[in-house]
């Protein structure tokens, strides 16, 4: 069944893209799954009972909080090897980028830090970031805000998942000067990502017990790509009868979710809406510093966090908050089914944030970064199992 | 006449006749548009304060429902036009957006027929209605006429949709001019375009770069850039950081949303739209709300907001903050409060409140 990819491949070169997934949807892959089932993936195959997994260390606080990472892994004698991959930000060349999505390809799931974009760069230096995600086909950001009871916050008890679509939409990046002092960019819109992110959507909050998915839109400004959008959402929500499905414009959504945010779900909406409710949330649950988030894509899993902020004002300085990273390497871990050992450093670190209340600047706290991942350890010491000492 | 003239007022450079009719005590006429819905009754309210107040406006009112012109293009009726033209100033109440009539909506049209190109709200936290934000203080400028809202969109072949957002030189001067005019004219310390241009390089590239030119004639104010995603994060996080925002269309439909819900949602924000040629359409960002239309229970505090906002552009400060102390004041008193406020006060008994206070502070 894998003669229609193997036949159009030569003819059509690198052209092909994603289109021979998705005529040939009948078509295996080497692991004979169906199509966009990005949470379905086997985990990367282990070599003498260890993972591998690249490491993108970034910049700004970035390359710190993934060294804590790997100081906690190694305590904890998880079964991970990292393969570190530097990407400088400051290199005009696409090798670095290229090395990196070459090693996740490789190990199929990574985590990293946020590359910085230097935004005052000519237009054909794209976003290494963004790049990484397009390349990689990661078309499902998920992030998961839920309140932590020992942070104090103006909201209290929020729970939302959202599905941001993270390849298309108003990212693009084509743009283009028609006449000289106008500037066209191009917000592509188009079926089958969306009938995919919107699967994605459904699924989870089957899998995971919700009762509600909410389209965010703004299809009564931008009639045909919102209104696409919206279609394909309703078209996958007629399949799932169990679940309610209702839309909501953007402008109303952030009104909404700064006043009664215990109204919303499960928030499923492409890039850019994406973009902008994911940090309003990450602002109600408490801040950037707590919040992980995680790319999935059919083949490949990266894992960072959710608001991707580089944080240079407080790089190097030993205050930033690890918990974002740490959870999304708990996160990694579930992914790799690792199952035991994330759920132990999980316990440690909101045990940490709840009853210890040992708490950076960022949430109102006095302590460093290396304070709270001594005192993870000392947890997770304390709490029985074999670790090497602190 | 240069003290008035460069006093606390909002000045365009295209508006520079109007301090010629700013000689104190003379009578203004400002059209007035009620609108649909609530629209008579809070447009009602809001005639009684400023008679109260003895403010020298004289109203026009005029109806603006859309009539087919020659050539089979809609647009709104000629008197509405002439008057606004002439008057330069009007205060519209919300206007019902009919489906399947045929006609775009109206709120389009007047952008449109006006070249309404800034969409100015200011959100300041309201004493005595409370919300779990408590110090917001800031003005979100917004361009409102290109952008992503160009509605150039194509079918490129099926199953794939491309939507245009268009960014201009001159669109982007203007706004950044107009935004940095209001901060000066306003007391107001920084002024912070808001963009994301490390993934749309050249659209809000542009946007900033002219953005950047204009700050350098307005040396008094501080000029920031910040992301979207940002902003977002530290506006619900700490909104007290925040000044004066200036943004594109989209980014601005957004954020003056997410702000007005900070203060208390679209029934307490006031709105002014700017447009060419010195004409300035002051209006109540609510719906029509059908549901409660000629029961006197509506709450006409955001088209009185916008009316005082009205009144600051037009050079009546003394009105202004009377009218607004009294507003504020019978708030933050809590005995006589509208449904949505919290209580159960008609609406004619807020505005008699309101008309109240006004003359005892006489």
């Amino acid at each position: 069944m894998a003669t229609l990819t193997k036949v159009l491949k030569p003819i059509l070169g690198s052209q092909l893209g994603n289109t021979a997934k998705v005529f040939g949807a009948a078509v295996n892959s080497q692991r004979g799954k169906p199509t966009y089932t990005g949470r379905t993936i086997p985990p990367p195959a282990k070599y003498g009972g260890r993972h591998t997994v690249a490491l993108i260390p970034g910049d700004g606080i970035g390359p710190e909080l993934l060294n804590h990472v790997r100081e906690l892994f190694r305590f904890c004698c998880v079964p991970v090897d990292f393969e570190v991959v530097h990407v400088n930000s400051a290199s005009t060349r696409e090798d670095d980028i290229n090395n990196a999505i070459m090693a996740i390809r490789r190990n199929g799931v990574a985590l990293k830090g946020n590359i910085e974009t230097n935004h005052t760069m000519p237009p054909n230096h794209k976003s290494r970031n963004n790049l990484l995600r397009t390349s990689l086909d990661l078309y499902a950001n998920m992030m998961h805000c839920q309140s932590l009871p020992g942070v104090h916050t103006r909201h209290k008890n929020i729970d939302i998942i959202i599905i941001r679509e993270n390849t298309e939409g108003e990212y693009s990046s084509l743009e283009h000067e028609s006449v000289s002092g106008v500037v066209e960019s191009l917000k592509i819109i188009t079926r089958n990502n969306s009938l995919r992110i919107a699967d994605y959507a459904f699924r989870l909050a089957r899998d995971k017990g919700r009762r509600r998915v909410t389209a965010v839109h703004k299809a009564n400004i931008m009639k045909l790509g919102d209104g696409l959008f919206l279609q394909c959402c309703k078209e996958v929500a007629s399949g799932y009868p169990d679940i309610e499905f209702d839309s909501m414009i953007v402008d109303n959504t952030t009104m909404q979710l700064v006043s009664k945010p215990h109204q919303f779900d499960v928030m499923l909406m492409p890039n850019l809406y994406g973009n902008v409710v994911s940090n309003v949330c990450a602002g109600l649950v408490g801040g950037p510093g707590l919040v992980p988030g995680a790319n999935y894509g059919r083949d490949y899993a990266v894992f960072e966090t959710a608001t991707r902020n580089t944080g240079k004002s407080i790089a190097n300085r030993n205050i930033a908050n690890p918990t974002a990273m740490l959870l999304a390497s708990c996160l990694m871990l579930d992914h790799l089914k690792l199952h035991d050992y994330a759920n132990m450093i999980r316990g440690a670190i909101l045990t940490t944030m709840n009853e210890t209340r040992l708490h950076t600047v960022d949430i109102g706290g006095q302590g460093t970064t290396s304070e709270v991942v001594q005192s993870i350890m000392r947890i997770i010491q304390s709490s029985g199992p074999l670790t090497t000492e602190i | 006449y240069t003290i008035l003239f460069w006093g606390n007022k909002v000045v365009h450079k295209d508006q520079f006749y109007l301090s010629e009719r700013q000689v104190f005590g003379r009578i203004q006429t400002v059209t007035l548009i009620p609108g649909d819905g609530i629209g008579p009754e809070i447009s009602t309210a809001v005639m009684k304060i400023f008679e109260a107040a003895k403010a020298p406006i004289q109203w026009e009112e005029r109806n603006v429902t859309a009539i087919k012109g020659p050539g089979g293009r809609w647009m709104i009726p000629p008197e509405a036009k002439e008057s606004m033209n002439k008057n330069k100033i009007g205060l519209k109440g919300p206007l019902k957006t009919p489906i399947a009539a045929g006609h775009p909506s109206m709120n389009l049209l007047l952008r449109k027929t006006f070249d309404l190109y800034a969409n100015v709200r200011p959100c300041v936290s309201i004493e005595g209605y409370k919300t779990p934000y408590t110090d917001v203080d800031l003005v979100t400028i917004r361009e409102n006429t290109e952008g992503e809202y160009s509605g150039i969109e194509h079918l490129i072949v099926d199953g794939v949709v491309q939507s245009i957002k268009l960014i201009t030189e001159d669109a982007s001067r203007r706004i950044a001019e107009y935004a940095f005019e209001y901060a000066r004219n306003n007391q107001r310390t920084s002024v912070t375009a808001v963009h994301k241009a490390n993934i749309m390089r050249m659209s809000d590239g542009l946007f900033l770069r002219k953005c950047r030119e204009v700050a350098e004639n307005f040396k008094d104010v501080k000029f920031t850039e910040m992301y979207l995603d940002t902003v977002c994060l530290n506006m619900v996080q700490d909104p007290s950081h925040f000044d004066v925002l200036v943004m594109p269309n989209l980014y601005g439909d957004i954020l003056s949303d997410l702000c007005a819900g900070l203060i208390g949602g679209l029934g307490v924000t006031p709105s002014g739209n700017i447009g060419a040629n010195g004409v300035a359409i002051f209006e109540s960002v609510h719906g029509t709300a059908p549901d409660i239309a000629g029961k006197d229970l509506a709450n006409p505090t955001a088209l009185l907001l916008s009316a005082v906002m009205m009144l600051r552009h037009m050079g009546l400060h003394g009105h202004a903050k009377k009218i607004e102390t009294a507003c504020f004041d019978t708030i933050r008193d809590e005995k006589v409060l509208t449904k949505d406020l919290g209580g159960n006060a008609k609406c004619s008994e807020f505005t008699a409140d309101i008309c109240r206070r006004v003359q005892d502070m006489d």
